[in-house]
């Protein structure tokens, strides 16, 4: 039976390696919108999918590292508001992690659509509720700003994990052999 | 092709002597101050410091060059967006109105908002030297332990150690699948449609995805063989020892801190420093 | 005597069937090893050879999930009652995927991994690890990064980091795969040395036999389809008749020793070369030899693909090709040679348009390819790159084979017998419906060799084709590439195989430190022993046998040879 929470060798690997390519998609991947200025991460799609492979702290700590790290790369620092609440975003989504066996093989529309209403969720609390927060407690922004921000920045990162999440998890279940399903054909 | 996440280059100086552990602690301190803080004095003389420790540390300009470009342009784009937004912000925080000039309708340039909008840029812009410093006069090897002896798991710290390994090898993979679908007749140049584009680049990030979960279970199967997480804690052979400058900037560091908090608290009374009353 | 020896590893009536297979993948599994052997695994790609070193060091059952049957115990453990950590304090595993290896972001780090794990304080740690880098020759590199060293460094990181701790047996899957000849050689005498200092237990699993039997090896366990199938020692071994019957290549000489229509048995000791009694067989030898006819050369072609002063570097500092000249005639079958990070693989890139504005000329034909695109270069010029995992990026094993004539706007109907013929030559047509997940690393290679030959370009170049190879599959895929070649189709090859050059190129280009050592036939490349020392090139056991038995012309020697086994033996 698959643990919440549990951290095996796996798990770490899975989130070093997940936040190295976090990092990277956040830095080099993203898909323009067609607005100017924004565009996709796609970066939020990757770790969406690995949170429910791998579990909330797997999915928390891609995004928090890869995120921080990327920014560390690009700006010097970490922007601690927005890394923060990519962690929590991921972390949330994350949850879904015991409810989905694409690992198994099965990934139906049944689990699309309760992987996407946790992704939902989760967007909403990250974006609209702990960034903006954050952003005011620690930088004073103007609240129309940030929750304007937070808005936006839902709205696409839920599209990133909506669109590109569910289809790696259908792409994994496809390739996730069923038990005892192997045999070689006569050539 | 970058052969290393930070352009970390060997050198030996004051900065690059402390321990890891020493750095994080400062810099997390520092930014804890800045962040704390609206009082202009207090993040001016933190960003002075840290601008004097990034000359210190002899880091060269061209190796920062790039995100200082970034760091300016998040800065003027977050000043004008601000001003946009909420062009009475600072009247509100500050209680008072001083006009400068007017431009139209409620767009009033006044005191309160030039002070509120400078702070702000000033405290985002003051992190950034203090990260520089901590990112790239720190070995990467030195980094995991670092957190792990700042009090994070063991674990989280050692994930972030592979984060730092396999990114290159990641950028190196990425290049190498693009490559290799473009020799089988993929075409990723700019001359194609969005529609067109989005597949491609799925084409090319769904191979890394999941040639990076067969390398997980590989990585993983090395170092459950070589005994990864059996114990409760773990040495590393990395971890710089503490010296006497370490003591030294750790209490400057949390000097500054305990004095920006003090400021704040019985100095202004307020998270707001406030000239205007 | 036997009885008195202290096993090791001992596996009784086991059989193994992972989670996802619909049979097991060991069957009715006996085997004893003894404390203080060495002992090595062969068998054909897919027999079940990494999965019974995988049952040893205990990621069967616990990283790979399936049903064990029977019993096996490592140093008195009973595996399946074990956990890992609890093995691999008795086994040390290197892995065959060398990248996956390195988990330190240097040297020592890696090495000290293990000693991390288990808390060893700072200073002690230092010293083990200096120490430990020293038997393996890699002391003054401690803080290099993974990006600064070859392959053969890579690989004694490797053997350094399972050594730190006192292990009681070492198990090597494929510990030569990617290395070039003289690198390989040093590895199998490094091994040697180890298990001769520290009186430890050794388990090598390698398709390279005539490279392990450069050193003393106790036993070889023959395996196929999941079954131990010969349990020997080498010499006996070489007097049966084993090997060939499996499509598992014998050391060249042995092979040379049966044409020449020597018996070989046990007596003859030819287990190795170094204890062959080349004296019971110099006469035969010689006799065949005299009696070979000598062949015609072919004549020459106008050349499909030339360089001139052809240079390239991907940082400004250093340079990795410099000034290459060379050119390659229609309807050649080259190989390109040299020393693990010589400039191969970045020249095929250079060709291919992935590294892009080189200095000097590339023509096509005559005509400069300065401007062509990869994607039009792809048309005329299929690549086949080192690594598989890179190339592969449909999940099922039929779509990636396809993928390439899908995006060249094909129908259906037209696709499918192209990519069935492909799949038959390269042996993946039993796997066709499988995802790509499950195969093993030598049929991944053969996928994407599958999915360039589709698309039937006039040039292919091929980055270690057989690397991972049983000598069945080595053998269809050259003979395939052979044919593809007698059909017009140019070959450049990037090979470690010197026998695999001397085979089927007659010429052959050697690279060293970017520059082209030599330019000319195949066997002038490894008889000429200024250019064989500084390219790491190794002669081949033929040149041996030829100078023991007094053969003087030892190039004429390696000619007949493969003439001889071209007209006769195929
Ligand atoms: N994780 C796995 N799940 C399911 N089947 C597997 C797995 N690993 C290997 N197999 C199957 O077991 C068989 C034996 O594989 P194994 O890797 O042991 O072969 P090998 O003899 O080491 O081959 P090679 O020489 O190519 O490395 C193969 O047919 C392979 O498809
Ligand atoms: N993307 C890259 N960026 C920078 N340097 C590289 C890159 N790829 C390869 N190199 C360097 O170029 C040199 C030649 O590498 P290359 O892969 O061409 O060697 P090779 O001859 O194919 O070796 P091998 O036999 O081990 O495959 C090496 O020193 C390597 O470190
Ligand atoms: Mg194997
Ligand atoms: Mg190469």
């Amino acid at each position: 039976m698959k643990k919440m929470f549990k951290v095996s060798t796996k798990t770490i690997v899975a989130t070093g390696l997940g936040a190295a390519l976090f990092a990277l998609l956040f830095m080099y991947v993203k898909v323009p919108t067609g607005i100017p200025e924004t565009s996709i991460q796609t970066a939020y799609g990757l770790g969406a999918f690995f949170a429910a492979l791998f579990g909330p702290i797997a999915g928390g700590l891609i995004a928090f590292i890869g995120h921080a790290l990327s920014d560390a790369l690009q700006y010097g620092s970490p922007w601690w508001s927005w890394v923060i609440a990519s962690g929590i975003s991921m972390f949330l989504v994350g949850l879904v992690h015991t409810k989905i066996r694409a690992d198994e093989g099965e990934f139906g529309w049944k689990d699309v659509l309760r992987f996407n209403i946790y992704q939902i969720i989760a967007n909403v609390i990250a974006w609209i509720v702990v960034a903006p927060v954050l952003d005011i407690v620690i930088y004073a922004e103007p609240v129309n700003l940030v929750f304007t921000q937070g808005a936006v920045a839902c709205l696409w990162n839920a599209i990133a994990c909506g669109v590109i999440g569910t289809l790696l998890l259908f792409a994994y279940a496809k390739i996730r052999p069923k038990k005892g399903s192997l045999t070689k054909e006569a050539e | 092709m970058k052969a290393k996440l930070f352009d970390y280059v060997e050198r030996h100086n004051v900065i690059y002597d402390l321990s890891g552990v020493t750095k994080l602690f400062c810099f997390l301190l520092l930014t804890a101050a800045v962040m704390f803080s609206y009082d202009i004095r207090a993040i001016a003389v933190i960003m002075v410091l840290s601008l004097v420790f990034l000359r210190m540390s002899q880091i060269q300009f061209r190796q920062i060059k790039l995100m200082l470009l970034y760091v300016l342009i998040f800065l003027l784009l977050n000043f004008v967006l601000t001003f946009v937004f909420s062009p009475t912000y600072g009247t509100e925080i500050y209680g008072t109105k001083h006009v400068l000039f007017p431009i139209a309708g409620r767009y009033v340039i006044t005191s309160e908002q030039m002070l509120y909008q400078v702070t702000k840029t000033l405290k985002y812009a003051s992190v950034v030297p203090l990260g520089i410093i901590f990112f790239l006069s720190t070995n990467p090897s030195e980094l995991a332990a670092s957190i792990n002896r700042a009090g994070v798991s063991y674990k989280a710290a050692f994930a972030f150690s592979l984060t730092l390994r396999y990114f290159p090898d990641l950028i190196r993979d990425y290049q190498d699948i693009s490559a290799a679908q473009q020799c089988r007749g993929l075409d990723l140049s700019k001359k194609e449609k969005l529609g067109r584009r989005l597949k491609n680049i799925l084409n090319i990030t769904i191979p890394l995805i999941f040639s990076t979960l067969d390398r997980i279970e590989t990585i993983s199967n090395t170092m459950d063989l070589r005994g990864f997480g059996k114990e409760k804690k773990r040495t590393w052979y990395a971890a710089k020892p503490m010296k006497g400058n370490d003591i030294f900037a750790l209490g400057l560091s949390l000097v500054l801190f305990l004095g920006t908090l003090a400021v704040s608290f019985f100095v202004n009374h307020d998270k707001f420093w406030n000239p205007f009353i | 005597m036997e009885s008195n020896r202290k096993p090791v590893i001992e596996f009784r009536d086991f059989s193994f069937q992972y989670f996802s297979q619909a049979e097991p993948t060991l069957h009715d599994i006996n085997l004893t090893i003894y404390e203080g052997e060495k002992v090595l695994v062969v068998g054909p790609s897919g027999s079940g050879k990494s999965t019974l070193g995988n049952c040893i060091n205990g990621l069967i059952p616990f990283s790979y999930p399936g049903e064990i049957e029977g019993s096996l115990t490592v140093c008195g453990i009973e595996t399946k009652k074990s956990s890992i950590f609890a093995l691999s304090q008795h086994v040390g595993t290197v892995l065959q995927d060398p990248d996956g290896q390195f988990i330190g972001l240097s040297v020592g780090e890696d090495i000290a991994f293990a000693l991390e794990n288990e808390c060893v304080k700072q200073g002690e740690m230092k010293e083990i690890v200096r120490k430990t880098a020293a038997m393996v020759n890699m002391d003054s590199l401690l803080n290099a990064s993974p990006f600064e060293l070859s392959g053969g460094q890579k690989q004694r990181v490797s053997f350094a980091g399972v050594m730190v701790h006192e292990v009681e047996a070492l198990l090597f899957d494929e510990p030569l795969a990617n290395l070039d000849p003289a690198t390989g050689k040093t590895a199998i005498e490094l091994i040697d040395q180890i298990y001769q200092d520290y009186h430890k237990t050794v388990v090598i699993i390698e398709h390279r036999l005539e490279d392990v039997l450069h050193r003393r090896i106790d036993r070889v366990i023959v395996m196929s389809e999941g079954r131990i199938v010969a349990d020997l020692s080498p010499d006996v071994l070489m007097a049966a008749d084993i090997l060939k019957t499996l499509g598992i290549r014998e050391p060249l000489y042995v092979t040379a020793l049966k044409y020449a229509g020597v018996p070989v048995t046990e007596a003859l000791r030819a287990g190795r070369i170094d204890t062959l009694d080349v004296a019971a067989v110099q006469n035969a030898i010689c006799a065949w030899d005299a009696a070979q006819p000598e062949l015609e050369k072919r004549p020459a072609n106008e050349s499909i693909l030339e360089a001139a002063g052809l240079s390239y570097r991907y940082v400004e500092q250093r340079p990795i090709l410099k000034n290459l000249n060379f050119s390659i005639e229609a309807g050649e079958m080259v190989s390109l040679v040299g020393t693990n990070g010589a400039g191969k693989s970045t020249l095929a890139k250079v060709i291919t348009g992935i590294c892009k504005d080189p200095e000097g000329n590339l023509r096509f034909h005559g005509e400069p390819m300065d401007s062509w695109t990869i994607h039009e270069r792809s048309g005329k010029i299929g690549y086949v790159m080192q690594n598989p995992n890179q190339m592969i990026c449909k999940s099922m094993i039929y779509d990636e084979v396809a993928l390439g004539l899908k995006l060249r706007g094909m129908s259906e109907e037209e696709i499918r017998p192209r990519v069935d013929k492909a799949l038959k030559i390269c042996g993946l047509s039993p796997f066709r419906k499988w995802p790509i997940s499950a195969l093993s690393f030598g049929q991944k290679k053969r996928v994407t060799i599958a999915s360039v030959l589709v698309l039937e370009p006039e040039l292919i170049i091929l980055d270690e084709p057989t690397a991972g190879q049983d000598y069945r599959h080595y053998t269809e895929i050259m003979e395939f590439l052979r044919s593809l070649n007698a059909s017009g189709t140019t070959i450049l090859l990037i090979t470690h195989d010197m026998h695999l050059m001397l085979e089927y190129t007659p010429h052959a280009i050697v690279l060293h430190a970017g520059e082209i050592l030599h330019d000319g036939t195949a066997v002038r490349a490894l008889t000429s022993d200024e250019i064989a020392y500084k390219a790491s090139l190794k002669v081949t056991s033929l040149y041996e046998l030829a100078t023991r038995a007094g053969i003087w012309d030892c190039e004429a020697f390696v000619q007949h040879f493969i003439d001889y086994e071209r007209s006769t033996a195929r």
